[in-house]
């Protein structure tokens, strides 16, 4: 029982190498997210799109790598809460800017 | 059920299930997700609210930036060195690595009080602009966190202490801890991201 328990298929905890590896990747978008803003070599808006992607690409890979998050079926409640919390955190963050935007153009107050 | 077992427990048809502990872990977290959105979302409102105060631009340097992220970022892997040493009942090596985590993790908190005391004594404090308040507000429920965090790490490094076996209730309680240290390395992100490579650009 405490054998189960403690060495699962593997899966649910990582190994040493699996977390070197999302330690690399990690540091390599992290850099990159740095290098880009830092050597100036994009216009504003592209600088901004390209940080924006590798912090997604970051995330994904923290998620896989450190918080073992993946598609089993054992995982089904936790992903189910956690996709439930992404698409209300996107409606919260893009509905405040919409709503604020537009109350800012009313109002005149820029 | 994909996946047949041989464990028969009373009552549960899924085996491999990780405890309800963990899980009940991981619902907390996903609500503390949304209140980082919710602040998220008020920074992106009031970004450039300056009121004639200092602009991310004038206020952010990397190299204060770039430790600290590093700091988090090899905490991360410490940690789960730690959870791995654990697995295994290396007991004598998980306190070890709980430490070096602990030690990042408090260079982390060091830095961002030093630079919260640096920006509030020149002037950029949270009552300076709605940007700046925005900024506070974000940045140090993220450090709060962490600090949190920190308590947590001591705690159980005692409560190992001494012990020759990792028992269930422990197991629990490091991979609570550990769900909870890699998430704020997640929120980090974004704020390095969002708030101070975007105020950067």
């Amino acid at each position: 029982m405490s054998d189960l328990h403690t060495s699962p298929s593997g899966e649910s905890h990582g190994s040493v190498s699996s977390y070197i590896i999302g330690f690399v990747l990690a540091v390599i978008l992290t850099a990159a997210a740095f290098g880009v803003v830092m050597s100036h070599s994009l216009s504003p808006s592209g600088t901004l799109t390209a940080i924006a992607v590798l912090a997604f690409v970051q995330v994904l890979v923290h998620l896989h790598y450190f918080l073992h998050m993946g598609g089993g079926s054992e995982q089904r409640w936790n992903n189910m809460c956690f996709f439930f919390t992404v698409g209300f955190v996107v409606i919260l963050v893009i509905g405040t800017l919409f709503v604020m935007n537009n109350t800012a153009l009313h109002m005149m107050s820029r | 059920m994909a996946h047949d077992t041989t464990v028969q427990t009373a009552g549960h048809d899924e085996h491999h299930h990780e405890s309800p502990v963990v899980f009940g872990f991981w619902v907390y977290l996903m609500t503390d997700c949304i209140i980082f959105g919710t602040l998220f979302a008020v920074f992106a409102v009031l970004r450039n609210q300056f009121n004639g105060g200092p602009s991310g631009h004038e206020l952010f340097e990397f190299s204060g930036l770039g430790l600290e992220t590093a700091l988090l970022l090899v905490s991360s892997i410490t940690y789960g060195f730690g959870m791995i040493a654990a697995h295994k009942n290396e007991i004598s090596k998980v306190i070890m690595w709980l430490g070096v985590t602990f030690l990042l993790g408090l260079g982390f908190v060091g830095l961002e009080v030093n630079e919260f005391a640096h920006m509030i004594h020149e002037g950029a404090g949270p009552d300076r602009s709605a940007f700046l308040s925005a900024f506070f507000t974000l940045v140090s429920t993220h450090g709060l966190h962490v600090t949190c965090g920190l308590i947590w790490i001591v705690t159980l490094m005692v409560q190992l202490m001494g012990t020759t076996e990792i028992p269930e209730r422990m197991m629990n309680k490091l991979t609570c801890l550990s769900l909870f240290w890699h998430f704020l390395d997640i929120v980090w992100i974004c704020v390095f991201t969002y708030v101070y490579l975007a105020s950067m650009i």
